[in-house]
């Protein structure tokens, strides 16, 4: 792994290179680069970044017409939120070389970031790292663990640039097939300028006993700002693949925009888990779909805490007959956020079924919206969709919408939506104040009760730190 | 006001050209300033907008490419007279081509007390302040404001109707609107005030007059406004059975103020392409609007509900419940919004669409949503789109019931839940049977 090393070999924090790069960072590369690529975005932006990952030229083509893509269309606020005019393109660096990392100290660090860490019980290391204070932390040997153990099941656990490099003939057949450019003004983004993310291939019949996880490999790039991800799973394997963390990660950068494609094959399986807690300044537009051929199964499990505006709608395109595609989404919205998630169902055979649950929780002036599409097409027999929709919220001024789009042809299909809105129950909240809990620990145990069903299925570390986390946010919205 | 804009199509005026508005305003020349004034605007506001765009957010999954106004233009002439409900009435209405036909007026007993069953165009003279307070007065949110406009600048003649105070009516109040002729536009009117503590039931009935052009292009645009004072029990019926070369946009709107009740049904049966918006705004505590609607898709008729339950009150409650069944090729689109103001605390709120798809080629489109700013409710929606229940078939076809039957007794089930909650029960009848024969006259098999 001659990649790690080099980032092993790379200077020890304290030196110049002791700032961080939230953008997906290229210092796998020794040779410096003088200039970066400067703000806004132009040809030249995407020649660079190009020239720097060294592409071949089918790759860099296709950067630059997803660039023209990007350029041409208008932001979609005919549905979605205003709050997208207030992203500035032209101020937002798309890449930064080795020279031209953000520089942050510890003292820098807001309280309340610190204060999350202490109660969760991040490690001092992993602090720093999450903070943007290092670049690196030292999880080099859970990551070689992994990916060698995972090597020898002939499983590919690499990045897109080593991906689209040294396997082209495994990645380039699908790459950006899921998700073409063009799907929206934020793929067409990430065509353009993405890098970072994982590229990932399991052969047949392969089931790879680790969860893989993004989480590992941090140091080896950093969470990008730009991520392209591309998993196949290759006829009758099975992969579950975790992204993020559940600790806040404080970003300087304000745009993140990342394109995650899935490929299932015949009878394959592949669950994909994300944890997203950006800081509150992040506008978090990410495009996430799969595509389950026969028999195969996709589930997105997504949990959204942090950032400004999210807005993210996994979908699954269920193209062979008796696919399945699932969605469990759970989002919590606090003041000044606003989660616009849901989920894309799109059958395309006889037999396939879908389901989606998603729940939301508002608190204080937070807004949570589920928005969603179903969509079973003319001539398909035996479609099923079941889709279930809670919100929570917590305090008089809390908001949250519900806009799904249900398209059914033909009458051998059935789909049923269903959504509520409530609020914490007076009786439960009375019942436990009466056995002494205070009103927050009270509150705290009813939302967590309110979502616990979906965060059993999360990994047990992920669900224990879920439960602190949300304790963590009920804090003074009570009283 | 907007400016006419110069570079809009040809077709986005149609056939209502500043001339043929220019006539129709000396065809009102007795009318008070405000109402021309009032017209003049709305004019403006219509020759400046375009027609819906297939990427407005408000026309999704409609065919917008079918919103076409042709060549129609504002009805007139005389018909012979629709065929009206069965219905014993209070009071009734009888507009053919914008144009008054015939009435028949309440009972002496019932004008004693003051109740007015009369022409907007009377109430132009005679009632002035209290069509000048309510008529459209809300404004449009739902996607027509073209449509809007140009139903108040064209906009002839229609119902006018006001029960006073503590007045109790036993039998409902028939209004009918009928078109004929080709290409002919007609602009729909009903306007109700149910003053404190009163109780009403009005029926809108929508034809076109077989024979005289109805196979050929017609243009229906029509408005109704609700309002229902303190305490007040309204109920309001429509059934559109235009022709099926009818292109219906039809504004329905309805305000419920302190411990008012509004009960609002549409049946729809006709037209090609039939957009139908309501608009429910729940104004006070103790405010209940209960929206209901049933629909028979047929051919290759599109039929686009949309609808807004708005709860700007504390305690206040809605209840939508809109049943499509969807045969042959027919498309249909539900696009609702329970909106609840900050504030608005203990909403009960729902709204449920329930499509049943009787073909292969038929489409069911929905979009229940909610936006919701108080914590303190109870808001729930469902959508469903299923094809007839086997086991409930099986169990028909056993008992030796043809098929064909069998799934006309299951739709008119379906169609009962919704049918069952009118208390009139000669009315309830009356729209059953018109239902059957609709299904008696279908490809249902």
């Amino acid at each position: 792994m001659a990649n790690i090393e080099t980032i092993a070999n790379e200077p020890a924090p304290g030196s110049a290179v002791s700032g961080i790069d939230q953008s997906a960072g290229n210092f796998r590369y020794e040779e410096k680069h003088d200039f970066d690529a400067g703000t806004g975005l132009t040809e030249r932006t995407v020649d660079y970044i190009s020239a720097v990952k060294k592409e071949a030229p089918w790759i860099k083509d296709f950067r630059l017409a997803a660039l023209k893509t990007f350029l041409a269309r208008p932001l979609p606020t005919h549905w979605a939120t205003r709050d997208l005019e207030n992203i500035n393109f032209d101020k937002i660096r798309y890449y930064l070389s080795n020279g031209q990392k953000p520089k942050r100290t510890w003292d820098e660090v807001p309280d309340d970031i610190k204060r999350t860490f202490e109660r969760l019980g991040i490690p001092e290391q992993e602090r720093k790292f999450l903070a943007g204070v290092e670049a690196q932390f030292d999880s080099e040997a859970a990551y070689s663990n992994i990916k060698e153990a995972v090597s020898k099941q002939g499983v590919i656990f690499v990045n897109s640039t080593e991906g689209l490099r040294e396997h082209p003939e495994i990645f380039r057949k699908w790459f950006g097939k899921v998700i073409p450019t063009g799907d929206n003004k934020f793929s067409a983004l990430n065509s353009a300028v993405f890098s970072g993310g994982s590229f990932i291939y399991v052969p047949p019949g392969v089931k790879v006993s680790h969860p893989l996880q993004a989480y590992f490999r941090i140091n080896a790039e950093n969470f990008g700002q730009f991520e392209r991800t591309l998993i196949i799973a290759d006829e009758g394997s099975e992969v579950t693949y975790m992204e993020g963390c559940t600790a806040p990660k404080f970003s300087t950068t304000t745009l993140h925009s990342a394109v995650v494609e899935l490929v299932a094959l015949k009878g394959a399986k592949i669950q994909y888990i994300t944890v997203q807690n950006w800081s509150s300044n992040v506008f978090n537009l990410v495009t996430k779909r799969g595509l389950a051929h026969e028999e195969a199964e996709i589930k997105w499990i997504d949990c959204n805490i942090g950032s400004r505006l999210t807005m993210k709608y996994p979908g699954v395109v269920l193209k062979g007959r008796k696919a399945r595609g699932e969605v469990v989404s759970i989002a919590l919205a606090n003041d000044g956020q606003h989660q616009d998630t849901g989920a894309k169902m799109i059958h395309a055979a006889d037999e396939t079924t879908s389901n989606i649950i998603a729940k939301s929780i508002s608190v204080g002036q937070g807004r949570s919206t589920y928005r969603g599409v179903v969509h079973i097409p003319r001539h398909l027999k035996g479609c099923r969709n079941n889709t279930e929709c809670d919100a929570l919220l917590i305090n008089t001024n809390s908001r949250t919408d519900t806009y799904p789009a249900i398209t059914v042809r033909g009458s051998a299909n059935s789909v049923q939506h269903e959504a509520s809105v409530s609020k914490v129950s007076d009786e439960q909240i009375f019942y436990m104040r009466q056995r002494g809990l205070t009103e927050a620990q009270a509150m705290s145990l009813s939302v967590n009760g309110f979502i616990n069903d979906l965060t059993r299925q999360f990994p047990m570390e992920y669900s224990v730190e879920l439960k602190r986390l949300i304790d963590l946010e009920m804090e003074g919205s009570v009283g | 006001m907007p400016a006419p804009s110069p570079t809009l199509p040809a077709r986005a005026i149609g056939g209502f050209t500043a001339e043929a508005f220019a006539a129709h305003l000396e065809s009102q020349a007795g009318a008070p300033a405000w109402w021309l004034e009032r017209k003049r605007a709305a004019y403006a506001t219509f020759a400046a907008l375009p027609l819906p765009a297939r990427t407005d957010e408000r026309w999704r999954f409609s065919t917008v490419q079918g919103i076409d106004l042709g060549s129609c233009v504002a009805a007139t002439g005389a018909a012979p007279l629709p065929a009206v409900l069965p219905v014993k009435a209070a009071a009734s209405l009888v507009f053919v081509n914008n144009r008054l036909v015939s009435r028949s007026a309440p009972s002496a007993e019932l004008e004693s007390r003051g109740v007015v069953v009369t022409t907007i165009s009377e109430a132009l003279r005679r009632h002035e302040p209290l069509l000048k307070a309510h008529f459209m007065a809300q404004a449009q949110r739902l996607g027509s404001e073209k449509f809007a406009s140009l139903h108040i600048a064209f906009l002839a003649d229609g119902a006018f109707i006001h029960i006073p105070r503590g007045v109790e009516l036993s039998e409902p109040i028939l209004v009918t609107h009928a078109v004929s002729g080709a290409d002919a536009a007609i602009f729909p009117h009903t306007l109700v005030v149910a003053d404190e503590n009163s109780r009403a039931a009005v029926v809108d009935s929508f034809v076109s007059i077989p024979g005289t052009g109805a196979d050929s292009r017609q243009l229906a645009v029509g408005a109704n406004d609700l309002y229902a004072g303190h305490g007040s029990r309204l109920a309001y019926a429509a059934v559109q059975d235009w022709s099926r070369e009818t292109l219906s946009l039809q504004l329905n709107a309805s305000i419920a103020r302190r411990d008012a009740r509004i009960q609002s049904l549409n049946i729809h049966l006709g037209g090609r392409q039939s957009r139908h918006e309501s608009l429910s705004e729940l104004r006070a505590p103790g405010a209940y609007s209960e929206m209901l609607a049933l629909t028979v898709a047929s051919g290759t008729q599109e039929f686009d509900q949309r609808t807004h339950q708005m709860h700007q009150a504390p305690n206040t409650k809605s209840d939508l419940l809109y049943k499509n069944a969807l045969l042959d090729s027919s498309r249909t689109i539900f696009s609702g919004l329970i909106v609840v103001d900050p504030d608005a605390q203990k909403t009960d709120a729902y709204q449920s669409n329930r499509n049943l798809v009787l073909s292969e080629n038929a489409e069911a489109n929905s979009l229940p949503g909610l936006e919701i700013q108080a914590n303190d409710v109870r808001c729930t929606h469902g959508a469903t789109t299923t094809r007839i229940d086997p086991e409930q078939e099986f169990y028909l076809l056993s008992r030796g019931i043809p098929r064909a039957a069998a799934h006309k007794l299951l739709v008119t089930a379906f169609f009962e839940e919704v049918l069952t909650r009118l208390e009139d029960a000669p009315l309830h009848d009356a729209l059953l049977g018109l239902i059957r024969a609709r299904l008696d006259g279908s490809a249902l098999t």
